[in-house]
């Protein structure tokens, strides 16, 4: 479902270096892995690895220098904006640590949205979105704020229910316990557990080791893909 | 892979762009105001163009729009050559199948005219005659901006520039266009306005089914607003890709001093 051959990402800083051609520098190099159907992969290495690097390769949200990203069997590194757009719409789900959203716009709006661009009606959106919100434990007295000025654990909640709540066949999850508390945990191993089980692709960082463990089928050090640090 | 999969790209394959534009030069004399600009523009797609004041990017938009004619390129609307249509069936697209909205409300609102009138005047100027229907549509694009409707017979003069930027919305999108374009369509406003009329216009895209061109120079409006990003610079398209990647990853040098040049709140 997520088959990466031979790929490369160079950051080149233009406004940087020697002022002509700008400082090079080389972060990804030889990237080969495969994500089956039904399968959790956790990607791993110390901080600065790359393992973010490429998992926003994977995303199309950083462009990669050389090689194939293959994802429901469209090549990411040479797809059309529009090709990307449509892959995350509907195939490719996508945690991230970091909560990007129109300020003042409702929770359950903003958990919502991701099924109101694939056509789901409004009430259907929301009802799912509610569902959703509610298995995390966010309190309904929360839904309709900004999820802008939650704390750190409620908008990590709120980024994994806009995650889940369509049944992409491949997800990337960055992170997606760092900040939460033992219950709530719980309730996000479970659901990628179920997310496996109905034959998602997960690809994902996990610094919790013990969720690592319980969640993924086998990890990947990204160490060796990485020039500098390679042994 | 299964077919649902398939399908998504074999659907797209499918899709004509309702908006396409080739090799699009404007010239003021010896100075360039855009130059060789390409791109195609498809059914529910917000393009924004970025760019310093003086990149050339108001000047795209007008000739996009029709307020100018270029010196070369062509510009093909639907399938319809815009460069060689007559005046008259290029103000009629104007005014039903493409839409503009203008920075300032006062270029885009008659402020003499009630805010009903004034969106009843562009269905009136596509033929709608019953003066009850009029009415009621233009309450219920009152209601769909969020104006309240016991506001319809007042002025705009009279509302604040949130409400106003919303009623020349209102005004744009009541005879349900297809392309609109938008010129700093959030510029002027205070924040929390201008979070409230981000939200209505990504509706709004969302469920018409919009496709925009957006110039704007305001990089948080185009990461939530924008699907695809052009940056121009001198007039020429320095670079073009999907929004997020753009501006994570920008490969330009001129992009690049764009983006780490955004002061952090």
């Amino acid at each position: 479902m997520i088959t990466l051959k031979d790929v490369s990402k160079t950051f080149t800083l233009h406004n940087q270096g020697d002022g002509q051609s700008g400082a090079v520098i080389p972060v990804m190099a030889g990237v080969s892995l495969s994500v089956a159907p039904g399968e959790c992969v956790a990607l791993t290495g110390r901080s600065g690895a790359g393992k973010s690097t490429l998992m926003r390769m994977i995303h199309g949200n950083y462009l990669a220098a050389s090689g194939e990203i293959l994802v429901g069997g469209l090549d990411v590194a040479k797809a059309s904006p529009r090709e990307i757009l449509a892959l995350r719409r509907e195939v490719l789900g996508y945690v991230s640590q970091f909560l990007r959203v129109v300020p003042r716009v409702a929770t359950l709006d903003v958990v919502a949205e991701p099924l109101l661009t694939l056509g789901i009606p409004a009430t259907e959106a929301r009802a799912r979105a509610a569902t959703l919100l509610a298995r995390l434990n966010l309190p309904e007295r929360l839904w309709s704020l900004s999820p802008t000025t939650f704390s750190g654990g409620e908008q990590q909640r709120v980024n994994i229910a806009r995650g889940f709540i369509h049944p992409y066949p491949a997800m990337l999850l960055d992170e997606p316990t760092a900040s939460l508390d033992a219950a709530n945990r719980e309730v996000v191993l479970s659901l990628i557990l179920e997310a496996r089980a109905r034959g998602a692709a997960i690809l994902g960082i996990f610094h919790d080791e013990d969720a690592r463990a319980r969640v993924c089928d086998r990890l990947l050090d990204v160490t060796g893909f990485t020039p500098g640090l390679a042994a | 892979m299964d077919g649902a999969e398939m399908s998504i790209y074999a659907r797209m394959k499918g899709a004509e762009p309702l908006l396409s534009v080739r090799n699009l030069s404007k010239f003021y004399g010896s100075r360039i105001g855009c130059a060789d600009v390409s791109f195609d523009l498809y059914p529910g797609e917000v393009l924004g163009i970025v760019g310093e004041s003086g990149s050339g990017k108001s000047t795209l938009l007008s000739c996009l729009a029709g307020h100018q004619t270029p010196d070369e390129g062509r510009i093909a609307f639907d399938g319809r050559d815009m460069i060689a249509m007559a005046e008259p069936e290029r103000r009629r697209l104007a005014r039903s199948e493409q839409a503009f909205v203008h920075q300032s409300p006062r270029d885009g609102l008659r402020m003499g005219v009630s805010a009903g009138g004034n969106i009843g005047e562009r269905l009136m100027a596509v033929g709608a005659r019953n003066y009850g229907a009029i009415r009621e549509t233009a309450l219920d694009w009152l209601g769909r901006v969020e104006i309240d409707g016991a506001r319809i017979d007042d002025r705009p003069s009279a509302f604040s520039g949130g409400m106003q930027q919303r009623l020349q919305i209102a005004r744009n999108l009541v005879t349900a266009p297809r392309l609109v374009f938008m010129d700093e369509p959030t510029g002027g406003l205070d924040v929390s306005v201008q979070a409230r009329l981000l939200d209505l216009l990504r509706g709004l895209v969302r469920d018409l089914g919009l496709s925009v061109v957006l110039v704007t120079h305001d990089l948080a409006v185009v990461r939530l607003l924008a699907h695809r990003l052009m940056v121009m610079k001198s007039g020429h398209v320095v670079e073009q890709g999907l929004t997020d990647q753009v501006l994570d990853d920008p490969q330009h040098g001129y992009t690049q001093l764009l983006v780490s040049s955004v002061l952090q709140v």
